[in-house]
């Protein structure tokens, strides 16, 4: 099977996140005065085979981990849709 | 004569700032391509600053996948001395071979300046020769200097006096105004600002040679063990 996968990479809790602050400060300047809790991330997107979803979902937990997160300020959310 | 290994990764800018500064201390400082699986005869290795695979991703993230870190690691399980310099700091984080990791600066400015560091112990392959208390002048070249790391990370690297070196005045955020840290055997050093840069009257500082020094005399007692 074939997945699509997107995986939204955020600052952990707790991790101060400086872009997200100056954006924040900004929005009021332009006029948008109801924003709050602004954070900035990544978000990564691929494809990937894999039997099933379980497996997939697996795999792609553990490239998260290794790889596309550093899980001592970072945490991901991944979504995955069927393909194929 | 102390060889040293200095790893260059594509993108690394600092590696002949460390082979120069090292070489004036009478050291034998040469590079080893990231590509390598072997270090060769080194004595000591440093991890130099600059923006290893294009810091992609994150910093340091693509770089502890390169072949030479495997090397790296084996030389550091070893008890050999390993520095990284800034974005080799962040190399050592990301490959876990220190703890924590380094953030965007808490201002969000690239920081290119001098600022004075305080050692904070004289019990790490860096420190050796230096005393604690001393403050030393030296430049930053960083984006992501701010020392990010867990309460219990912190408790441990306090109570294990594995704190290097602190800044006077906090330039990025830092947790604890950590400038540099070492691991639990004392052998590998990770620190932001950049010694190799303060090794010569003319480029206004000669305080980065005692922690240059100090590393040539750790990997002289390590070789003779």
């Amino acid at each position: 099977m074939r997945f699509e996968v997107v995986v939204e990479v955020q600052l952990r809790p707790g991790i101060a996140d400086p872009q997200g602050a100056t954006i924040e400060r900004a929005l009021p300047t332009l006029g948008f005065d109801g924003v709050s809790t602004v954070k900035v991330g990544k978000c990564i997107r691929f494809d990937i085979e894999a039997p099933d979803e379980a497996t997939a979902r697996a795999e792609v937990d553990d490239l998260c981990t290794r790889f596309l997160t550093n899980p001592v300020i970072e945490d991901a959310q991944v979504r995955m849709t069927v393909l194929a | 004569m102390t060889r040293v290994g200095v790893v260059l990764f594509p993108g690394s800018n600092c590696e002949q700032d460390a082979i120069e500064a090292l070489g004036d201390l009478g050291a034998d400082a040469r590079l080893v391509w990231h590509g390598d699986h072997s270090l060769g005869d080194v004595d000591a290795v440093v991890v130099p600053g600059g923006f290893a695979h294009g810091d992609y991703l994150r910093p340091g993230a693509i770089a502890r996948f390169s072949p030479v870190m495997g090397a790296v690691s084996a030389f550091a399980a070893a008890g050999g001395p390993v520095v990284g310099i800034c974005n080799g700091f962040q190399v050592l984080t990301e490959a876990g071979l220190l703890p924590g990791a380094l953030q965007k600066n808490r201002g969000l400015k690239f920081l290119c300046t001098t600022v004075q560091v305080r050692v904070e112990t004289s019990q790490s392959v860096l420190t050796s020769t230096t005393q604690v208390g001393a403050t030393l002048r030296i430049p930053i070249n960083h984006f992501e200097g701010n020392y990010t790391c867990s309460p219990e990370t912190l408790a441990e690297l306090r109570a294990n006096d594995r704190i290097v070196l602190r800044y006077v005045e906090n330039p990025n955020g830092s947790t604890d105004d950590i400038a540099g840290i070492c691991n639990e055997a004392r052998n590998v050093v990770g620190l932001m600002p950049h010694p190799e840069r303060a090794c010569h009257e003319l480029l206004g500082s000669t305080d980065g040679r005692p922690l240059l020094r100090s590393l040539l005399d750790s990997a002289a007692r390590q070789r003779a063990a």
